[in-house]
Order: C-alpha cells, then sequence, then structure tokens
C-alpha cells in the first residue's frame, strides 16, 4: 500500500481535523447517543424513572433525554412498572408500532419478572410479550444502576451491525482504521 | 349491651326486625352492622335512604367476603349454610351517621338485586365484586368485568382460585 510523498502529507496535514472510521461506528454512535425514550410508566418505577431523568442522575448526559410519546418517534421502550394482564395487549400495539431500530429496557423487578406479584393479575417478565434488550431488576432500582443499564445497551447498540448500513459496497475513506469516534 | 343503641341502630331494629329481615345486628367501638336478608336488599336500602331520621345518602363501598375456608367462623352465618357475604357501608352526609349492612349469599345461588336503583354509585363496586368475587347482581346495567381483562377465566378472590393459576392470554409461561 504504497503512498507517495504527497499523500502522506496530505494525510498529515488532515490528521488533526479528519476521523476515518467505518460507516457502522458512526451509524452505531448515532445511535446509541440519541436514544428517543418512549416511557412506558405505569407504577411506582415511574417516580424513580423521573429522578433519574433529573437533574441530578441525568439522562441527559448520555443524549437519551427527549421523551417522545408516539411510537413513531421513539426508538427506545422504557417499560417502566407493573404490567398488568389487561395493559399487555397496549404494550405490544405500542412496540409493534415503533419504527426498526428498537430496542427495549425492562425497567424494576415487575418488568423483569412479574416483582413481587406472582398472582392472577400480573404478568410474569414483558419478555412473555417483547423481546427485551437490556433488564434492571430492582423495586425500584437505584439510578445508578439504570444508568449502568443505560450503559449497557450502548454497549449492545454499537457492537451490533445495523441492517441497514449504508457501508455496504462503499470502499473505507484513506486507511481503513477502525478508531474509536469517543470513547 | 352496656350502652344503649344509638338512633340509627334503633331504628333499623325496629322498623327491620318486625318484618324478619333482619338475622343480626350489633354495635362494637361505635360501628353499627346490621346483617338482612338478600331478597330483601332492595327494601332496606331504600328505607335507610329515605327514611328522615337516617338519612344514608351515600354509599361509601360495597364489598363481598367469602368464608369458604371458615364455615364457622360466624354465628349467625352457620345456620344460613353462607359462603359470600356482600358487605354495604353507608354513610350520611346529613346527619354524619354511618352504618354497616351485609347480606348471606349461599355460594351455589350467590345471586343478589342490584342497588343501582337507588344508588347510581354502587354500579362499578357491584361490577368490581362481580369481576372478583362471581356476585351476580341481578338488575344490574352493565355487568361485565372491571379490573381483570375480558377473557379472564374464573373469579380470583374466590378461596378456591388457586394461587399460581395462570390465565391463557399472555405465552405459555404465564
Amino acid at each position: 500500500m504504497g503512498m507517495t510523498g504527497e499523500d502522506k502529507a496530505a494525510v498529515e496535514a488532515l490528521s488533526g481535523s479528519v476521523i476515518v472510521t467505518k460507516l457502522d461506528s458512526v451509524i452505531a454512535w448515532g445511535r446509541k447517543y440519541s436514544f428517543f425514550l418512549y416511557p412506558f410508566v405505569t407504577a411506582c418505577c415511574g417516580m424513580e424513572f423521573m429522578s433519574v431523568a433529573g437533574p441530578r442522575y441525568d439522562l441527559d448526559r448520555f443524549g437519551a433525554a427527549l421523551p417522545r410519546f408516539s411510537p413513531r418517534q421513539a426508538d427506545l421502550l422504557f417499560v417502566v412498572g407493573t404490567i398488568s394482564h389487561k395493559q399487555a395487549p397496549i404494550l405490544v400495539k405500542v412496540y409493534n408500532q415503533m419504527t426498526e431500530p428498537k430496542w427495549v429496557f425492562a425497567f424494576g423487578a415487575c418488568t423483569v419478572s412479574g416483582g413481587m406479584y406472582n398472582n392472577y393479575a400480573t404478568v410474569q417478565g414483558i419478555d412473555t410479550l417483547v423481546p427485551v434488550d437490556v433488564y434492571v431488576p430492582g423495586c425500584p432500582p437505584r439510578p445508578e444502576m439504570v444508568l449502568d443499564g443505560l450503559v449497557k445497551l450502548q454497549q449492545k447498540v454499537a457492537g451490533t451491525k445495523n441492517q441497514m448500513s449504508l457501508s455496504m459496497g462503499i470502499s473505507p475513506v484513506g486507511e481503513a482504521d477502525d478508531r474509536k469516534v469517543t470513547g | 349491651m352496656a350502652e344503649a343503641d344509638s338512633t340509627v341502630m334503633a331504628k333499623a331494629k325496629a322498623r327491620l326486625s318486625g318484618a324478619g329481615t333482619l338475622i343480626h345486628s350489633h354495635s362494637q367501638h361505635g360501628d353499627d352492622t346490621i346483617v338482612v336478608k338478600p331478597e330483601d336488599i332492595i327494601s332496606v336500602m331504600t328505607f335507610l335512604r329515605d327514611d328522615e331520621e337516617l338519612r344514608f345518602d351515600m354509599m361509601m363501598d360495597l364489598t363481598a367476603v367469602d368464608y369458604m375456608n371458615d364455615p364457622d367462623l360466624i354465628p349467625y352465618l352457620r345456620p344460613l349454610k353462607a359462603r359470600f357475604e356482600v358487605v354495604y357501608h353507608l354513610y350520611s352526609v346529613e346527619k354524619n351517621h354511618r352504618i354497616r349492612v351485609k347480606a348471606p349469599l349461599r355460594g351455589d345461588a350467590c345471586e343478589i338485586n342490584s342497588i343501582t336503583g337507588v344508588w347510581a354509585g354502587a354500579d362499578w363496586f357491584e361490577r368490581e365484586a362481580w369481576d372478583l368475587y362471581g356476585i351476580v347482581f341481578r338488575g344490574h346495567p352493565n355487568l361485565k368485568r372491571i379490573l381483570l381483562y375480558e377473557g379472564f377465566e374464573g373469579h380470583p378472590l374466590r378461596k378456591d382460585y388457586p394461587k399460581k393459576k395462570r390465565q391463557p392470554l399472555i405465552g405459555p409461561r404465564n
């Protein structure tokens, strides 16, 4: 891969202002740092969600500040609080109306496994209804746990090869070094 | 009893025991309770609502109790072989007094007349009692499930509903 002297000089001159990476990484970077939440809040975990979104434990630091109460505009379904059998079809409907790519975050013990409600009225874990990406147990989970779950989801998003990758057929720019765009 | 009956109890007993409606009555810690025959519930409630001295204009609560596991717990229920008891709590805003009315029902024929004609607010309470206990309220305008979803099988607050029973709507694990 021989570069002429002029090319090398050009690369050096640009190296301070040009980042070279894979398109998949850039798209994943954009997706993971700009979640539009759909806070599907039904119960007490909603209070904890509010405090996570508040100024002390800030969701905005992670880019996930803006809730979108329309499934068409949201990509991260935060299922917060107990889901009863009567509520289950509504949750599935909202999930189905969301457009790809979408992720589901099970917030709190009730969504993870039914929590303390092992009874006739509560769905024993929303993974019986929708595919879940991150489970955050706790009753309610500490805000730090929620943020940890969000960071894990971001790592999952970054590692996933997105199906609608535009990078197929486009050759990488310059030297294809997979430098991470951000830390 | 050490103290005299309150006006509410005295009036209720006087009027109802004559007709054979009153099965039992007691007062405890200031709470008055009368137990009446379920067949006469509408006339009892209408009397309680309309009587000049009583004026129970607000129905506070309507619920039910299942005595399946303790059939001998309540003495006056034993000869009746009643499994359920529908409990009504009434309050008078004008006179500021309360009364509790109970109506025992047999388990195999747990039907009672609906009192939505007396107080319209009893509507949702009776739907809840139907939903969770299976007590039928004759004459109710819209007796269908209110808290559980429509395809739910069974009445969960009955004592013979198995604790871990799962319902058909959601997945095999549930």
